[in-house]
């Protein structure tokens, strides 16, 4: 492996952040959990993973990590967020609202697909995704509005489940819970068009040797 | 149903149960899992940072000092909950008593607890959870205990632990067995994996999974006397992927202070630095049972099968 290779911070508060990590070691990556404000220093993109969205946003508070993560997804970074990940990151959070970065232009209403017993795997209509790919989705949040600017590269019945600004994706489901996903690959695909931002700094977790 | 090459597979589990059932509890890890008796600990629970609630009638405390018959909660307070907060509510029902699933299942509660805490409504068979779309979660004390209720159809094992001593020794026991059982499995070949299998009586593609893969085909989180920031911090560098709180905290002099540090324990378990910051000043702890001294009739971690 390069050691040149661009890093990949995954926040690591609460929530699948192994899975995330896996997934893009699989794909060639480096990767480190971000748990406070000094892991940030020289990673080139971030995840923000799926778990409890509500206890991620006490740990972002307690942590002292709400303001310096929020400058991290605002540089311009390739970013991936997944589920409550998306939660974070959305303009408006509805049942109930919540605090979030309203970094990406939409609504999203969490547990919009139900309790858990709603959730399962659904086909996904898209044209950039390879026909027959699938979407886990796990007391997913369901996005009812995505404002201009913004684009849908991926809907489950009529709902819009995939969406990318720039070089921030969010989907509502989990592609990480699949060896390899085409989501996971488009993600690994941005890391490294974008460059290994920084890597001097600050060692990987795995997968890099 | 298509098999992707690229999901991991599970003996006994379908690809599409390996990703909602189990991929549901993957996103519970890292994070604390609290004990609540109504709606209004549900929401100091949430507030403080808990990754899931799990609404019980009455701690496995309380179920110690008043005895009888411990049995699934009024469906009323479990609403109540579901209601309150935004987070997954999770219950538990007597072992064996599948009915009090099928009830638990249709009030939609996120995942279900067959646990020793209550009193076992069977004493030959646990529930077969393959029936259900609602994920389980099961104790065990070593690897024969968690292997047989994955076949059964859980989807997330936890020790038991002794539930409502405020002592976390039996979890310790328990979480160690599991993983040097684990570390055993490694190397061995076919003839000797078959003999295991035999021994702890599951079927042989479950034990090679484990041997392979050196850990549990699904999540593997920690209960039973945790107290402390600190034990929570223990059993998550003994291998847990995520820590429940039965009375630990409400039984606390400062239930809100305390959950926020056991949150924070979890999340920093390996950082000293943050569990001695976390741990400063939080009042009284409950007040713990030495096993020892404890009758055999009166521990829980002995039921199931």
């Amino acid at each position: 492996m390069d050691a040149s290779a661009p890093i990949v911070g995954v926040l690591a508060l609460q929530g699948d952040f192994e899975d995330h990590a896996e997934s893009l070691r699989r794909q060639g990556l480096c990767t480190r959990e971000v748990r406070s404000a000094r892991d940030l220093v020289g990673i080139a993109a971030i995840v923000l993973p799926g778990g409890e969205s509500t206890t991620m946003l006490k740990l972002l508070d307690v942590e002292g990590l709400w303001a310096p993560l929020g400058r991290a997804l605002q540089s311009g970074m390739p970013v991936m967020a997944t589920c409550a990940g998306l939660i974070l990151l959305a303009q408006h959070v509805e049942n109930p609202s919540q605090r979030s970065y309203g970094i990406l232009p939409v609504t999203v209403v969490r547990n919009g697909y139900g309790r858990q017993l709603h959730s399962g795997t659904f086909a996904l209509r898209s044209d950039v995704l390879p026909k027959g790919t699938t979407g886990t989705f796990i007391r997913a949040p369901k996005i009812t509005r995505v404002g201009p600017g913004c684009e849908v590269l991926a809907w489950r019945d009529g709902d819009p489940v995939l969406v990318q600004q720039g070089n921030v994706l969010a989907a509502c489901f989990h592609p990480e819970l699949e060896e390899r996903h085409p989501v996971t690959e488009r993600f690994a695909a941005m890391v490294r068009a974008n460059g290994a931002g920084g890597t001097a700094m600050g060692g990987c977790v795995g997968g890099c040797g | 149903m298509t098999k992707s090459p690229f999901t991991k597979s599970v003996p006994g589990f379908t690809q599409e149960e390996v990703v909602s059932k189990i991929g549901f509890c993957e996103q519970l890890k890292g994070g604390v899992i609290m004990d609540v008796v109504n709606d209004e600990q549900a929401r100091i629970a949430e507030d403080a940072g808990a990754c899931a609630v799990m609404a019980l009638e009455r701690v496995p405390a309380d179920i110690r000092k008043h005895g009888g018959v411990a049995r699934a909660s009024d469906p009323t307070m479990i609403e109540a909950i579901q209601k309150t907060v935004s987070i997954p509510v999770m219950a538990k029902v007597r072992i064996g008593h599948f009915v009090e699933a099928q009830m638990l299942e249709a009030m939609e509660v996120d995942c279900i607890d067959e646990s020793e805490v209550l009193t076992p409504a069977d004493e030959q068979f646990q529930i077969d959870k393959r029936v259900f779309k609602t994920p389980f979660v099961c104790g065990c004390r070593d690897l024969g205990e968690a292997l047989r209720r994955i076949h059964e159809g859980a989807a997330m094992i936890r020790t038991k632990g002794e539930a409502g001593t405020g002592n976390v020794v039996e979890a310790v026991r328990h979480m160690r067995a599991l993983m040097s059982e684990i570390r055993a499995l490694r190397g061995m070949d076919a003839q000797h994996l078959e003999k295991r299998a035999v021994e702890l009586r599951v079927p042989f593609d479950l034990v090679a999974w484990v041997a392979e893969n050196q850990k549990l085909p699904v999540p593997n989180f920690s209960a039973g006397g945790v107290a402390t920031p600190a034990d929570a911090a223990l059993m998550m560098q003994l291998g847990a992927e995520a820590v429940f709180v039965g009375s630990g905290i409400f039984k606390s002099g400062n239930p809100v202070q305390r959950a926020k540090a056991i949150v924070r324990a979890v999340t920093h378990f390996r950082d000293p630095k943050v569990l001695i910051e976390v741990s400063k000043g939080l009042g009284e702890p409950m007040v713990g049972i030495d096993i020892h001294v404890m009758p055999a009739n009166e521990r829980y971690a002995g039921r199931g099968v």
